[in-house]
């Protein structure tokens, strides 16, 4: 063996493993694969669980990653949704995957167009900037009737069978489902590669002290524009997968209400973790799903004290708790200093 | 004549009615060590961010070796080798100390950018931060997370993320700032072993600091220039330390 | 449409009016965002919050207008000391991801609760008599309750801006919004600042939802469905500025009114567009301070 050296060290060891994948990590797809087979009548929710876990995924790269608070991220789902259902009603194109790269490539658009302006700013201005520009397009989607629907939205659009062989069935989501899967599963690979390379960690430094970031010679702005639009992106292409789960396209795809859902979600979950989105998603759609419907007010009462707890006491969300869980019952990692 | 190797010729910088530089010529040449002092509201910080390029000068020039850089932004003076520290820990606090070092010597290499391979796996970076570590006595602390380091090891790492930048010139603004005295020899250590190559330039108002390392100093008083010369001169110099003794007395 | 005096005069009237309650609502939301730094997406909640007290109290224990109107604004002060001492403070120092996700969770919380203990439906302002019908002002005849609440506003400004430049609290405020650990080091006690200013600020908003009631209805979704406006008017006028969000308010009251009736279809829109280009050319608003 060579002499010791500076990979000896435990934290640079812990820096050049910190991407590889841990024993945990298939387990969330091991249990979304047994969920197709052993629920087969709630493949419709799992589908749109499955949707919002990627949508608040590309919320967590832009807002647990590089720290940028945002208010109107349903701007970018709509721009998808509305894209590849638009295109699909007007009989323009109606390929499923194709149409989502199209979509995709929409609200990146207006994620980098927005981006470079609105990211100038922080704080107050940017939340209200980001909520207005949401605001924005909810209002030219209700009002481009011809176009979009208007407040009735597009329905009943039309979707050809995923590679001429599966139907997309609104009554038995089976080819959804898996779909849906496999988009979130390379979505997800890509962010994760994203969020432990160079440029992901620099994203960390911009949240952790942005004011250092420029001290060390970091082109801040360009930064954050490349992640919101990447960001804008897969929330794009989470809304274009609703528009052609559902067949159907509104404006509630791009209001105040599913931006504030996905933002719940992510922080219910935890944010900057990666699969914050997951725990999340499947906390929030679980307890909405089965709670909403009986006692719809006793909801809305729960979600509201639970955002006060986790905003006062559990700033990590579940996932955090389960770390502070976890670093209470095992005993503290002595460092070991080179020799 | 070789040019200064960072040099300001008749800086000013208004804020409205207040002139918090006026007319400031200043010159650091190779392998400095150089202090500008002052009394509190002096405008050493405005300066700093003048010679950093956080602010533009209402008038003058910045230059670096000979090169005019006034209107060059920040970022881009980092890449030509304008580091600085800040007075108040400006650090990356949910990460470890590797982690922090890693940012600055990252963005160095122009590794930053890369959004495919793992940091991890960019081996150079990691092995010349650790190395950067070990030669600051830091390496033993460099998986903790910075909320959990003592504060003059915080100082440390503030040098260190600095130091990751290779600069020419370092501006040091207070470094041993709020460091108890019982740790103030380890940020002293620090400075006293900066390779020789780099010019230094240290703010301060710590006069021990200040007379331990200048070979000269710069007194700003109200945003200009008041004397400058070597450590003894400004030592001897009554004008200089009535300004120093009225602060001392009035506040 | 002709722009006759008339037409021109009942325009301004009415925008002012809904400009008006604006200012009333969105006054205390910008002075504490100014102050503390404190994104409050709850206000909302305490503008309904007061607007229940006070039509309830007028329904069902007999109250007149106005002390239904001064019992909403000392509740509402009251509960929201209570909440800013206990849960708000707690937040000073956090980001605004978490003064967000408190804030709607709370306006949640309001909601839910007067679903349950209130019901789902709209609760109608009953006006005094003195306060229906016409009033003749020469040039154009107008809603009585409109000319009342550009009174009421009027005097509402005055009577804060005197407070805030002429007393020694209002002194204190200017301060703290200026340079807080100065205003700190000068002995000023910022936690009772704090809390009377968040008060004060509170029973502002009740006056509002209980005044602005009968145009905007008073339902439990009140606390969300009017949030985004009243950011918009603290944004524009800039925050922490009573001024700012006097101009913000009649503008934007005026505007919506006026777009309301000649383009039905795209007002609000246009509004949202204004709002972006003008924070891209002052993120602080129109009479904010820079940061």
């Amino acid at each position: 063996m060579s002499a010791p050296t500076v990979f000896d060290h435990p934290a640079a060891r812990a820096l050049s493993r910190r991407h590889r994948l841990r024993w945990w990590e298939p387990l969330p797809w091991i249990l979304a694969l047994a969920f197709y087979f052993m629920f087969p009548r709630y493949l419709g929710f799992g589908t749109e669980l499955l949707i919002m876990v990627l949508f608040a995924i590309s919320l967590d790269l832009a807002l647990g990653y590089a720290g940028i608070v945002t208010l109107g991220h349903a701007a970018f789902f709509g721009a998808g949704a509305y894209t590849v259902g638009m295109l699909a009603h007007h009989g323009i194109w109606n390929e499923p995957i194709s149409s989502l790269f199209i979509g995709a490539a929409v609200a990146a658009a207006i994620g980098l167009a927005s981006g470079l302006v609105l990211l100038r700013t922080t704080g107050l201005t940017l939340l209200m900037l980001t909520l207005c520009t949401m605001a924005l397009l909810e209002e030219a989607a209700n009002l481009g009737h011809d176009w979009t629907g208007g407040f009735d939205g597009l329905t009943g659009i039309s979707i050809p069978p995923l590679f001429g062989l599966f139907e997309f069935n609104p009554l038995f989501p089976k080819t959804q489902y898996l779909y849906v899967l496999g988009a979130l599963l390379i979505c997800f690979v890509f962010v994760r590669t994203l969020v432990y390379s160079p440029f992901g960690h620099s994203l960390t430094g911009i949240r952790e002290n942005t004011l250092r970031m420029h001290a060390v010679g970091a082109p801040v702005r360009t930064r954050l524009v490349v992640c919101y639009t990447i960001s804008a992106a897969l929330a794009g292409i989470a809304g274009g997968i609703w528009a052609q789960a559902n067949a159907y396209v509104n404006l509630s795809t791009l209001g105040l209400d599913r931006a504030a859902t996905v933002l719940i979600i992510l922080v219910l979950g935890g944010y900057g973790r990666l699969y914050g989105a997951f725990v999340g998603a499947v906390a929030y759609m679980a307890l909405s799903h089965f709670l909403a419907k009986v006692y719809p007010t006793a909801w809305q009462l729960g979600l509201g004290f639970l955002l006060v707890t986790i905003a006062l006491f559990a700033r990590g969300g579940i996932i955090g708790l389960g770390e502070t869980l976890m670093a209470r019952l095992r005993p503290k990692l002595k460092p070991k200093p080179p020799s | 004549m070789t040019a200064a190797l960072l040099e300001t010729r008749s800086v000013s910088k208004s804020f409205g009615a207040l002139r918090a530089a006026r007319d400031v010529s200043f010159k650091l040449e190779e392998g400095a060590r150089h202090a500008l002092i002052g009394p509190n509201g002096a405008g050493k910080t405005t300066f700093i961010n003048l010679l950093t390029g956080v602010l533009p000068p209402s008038s003058g020039e910045v230059l670096l070796k000979g090169e005019d850089i006034t209107t060059m932004e920040q970022a881009a003076r980092v890449k030509r080798g304008i580091a600085r520290t800040f007075q108040i820990n400006r650090l990356f606090r949910g990460l470890s100390v590797l982690e922090n070092v890693y940012m600055s010597v990252a963005e160095r290499v122009g590794a930053a950018p890369q959004m495919i391979t793992p940091a991890g796996k960019r081996k150079d970076v990691i092995d010349e931060s650790m190395h950067l570590l070990e030669t600051l006595k830091l390496a033993d602390h460099a998986h903790l997370t910075i909320t959990g380091l003592p504060y003059g090891r915080q100082r440390l790492v503030e040098l260190a993320i600095a130091l990751g930048l290779k600069p020419v010139v370092l501006l040091l603004d207070e470094p041993a700032a709020g460091v108890p005295s019982a740790e103030t020899h380890i940020i002293l250590d620090a400075i006293d072993a900066l390779p020789k190559s780099i010019g230094v330039l240290i703010i301060d108002h710590d006069m021990d600091l200040v007379f331990r390392f200048a070979k000269k100093i710069t007194v700003l008083v109200r945003g200009a220039v008041f004397a400058e010369g070597t450590p003894k001169e400004i030592g001897a110099n009554a004008d200089v330390r009535a300004v120093y003794l009225g602060q001392a007395t009035h506040g | 449409m002709i722009f006759t005096i008339e037409n021109i005069a009942s325009m301004v009237l009415g925008g002012v009016a809904a400009g008006m309650v604006l200012f009333i609502v969105s006054v205390g939301l910008s002075v504490t965002m100014g102050l503390m730094g404190f994104v409050n997406l709850a206000h909302g909640a305490f503008a309904m919050l007061g607007g229940y007290i006070i039509v309830l109290s007028m329904r069902h224990l007999g109250v007149g207008f106005i002390p239904a109107l001064a019992i909403g604004f000392v509740m509402t002060a009251a509960v929201s000391i209570v909440f800013e001492r206990v849960l708000y403070s707690r937040l000073y120092k956090a980001g605004e991801l978490d003064q967000v996700l408190f804030t709607i969770g709370l306006a949640f919380v309001f909601i839910a609760a007067l679903t349950v203990f209130i019901g789902p439906e709209n609760q109608p302002l009953t006006l005094p008599p003195e306060l229906r019908g016409q009033l003749d002002l020469g040039i154009v005849q107008y809603r009585t309750y409109s000319i009342f609440l550009i009174i009421v506003g009027v005097a509402i400004v005055i009577a804060l801006w005197l407070g805030f430049e002429r007393t020694r609290f209002g002194a204190q405020i200017r301060a703290a919004v200026d340079n807080r650990r100065m205003a700190e080091s000068l002995g000023i006690n910022i936690d009772r600042l704090f809390a009377i200013t968040f008060g004060f600020g509170s029973g502002m908003a009740a006056l509002g939802g209980g005044l602005g009631a009968e145009f905007l209805g008073l339902d439990p979704q009140y606390a969300l469905k009017y949030l985004v406006f009243f950011l918009i008017v603290v944004a524009v006028g800039g925050a922490g500025s009573i001024v700012g969000v006097f101009c913000a308010s009649l503008i934007i009251g005026v505007l919506d009114f006026v777009l309301k009736k000649y383009l039905p279809q795209g007002g609000t829109l246009f509004i949202y567009a204004l709002t972006i280009l003008l924070l891209l050319w002052r993120p602080q608003g129109l009479f904010g301070k820079p940061s």
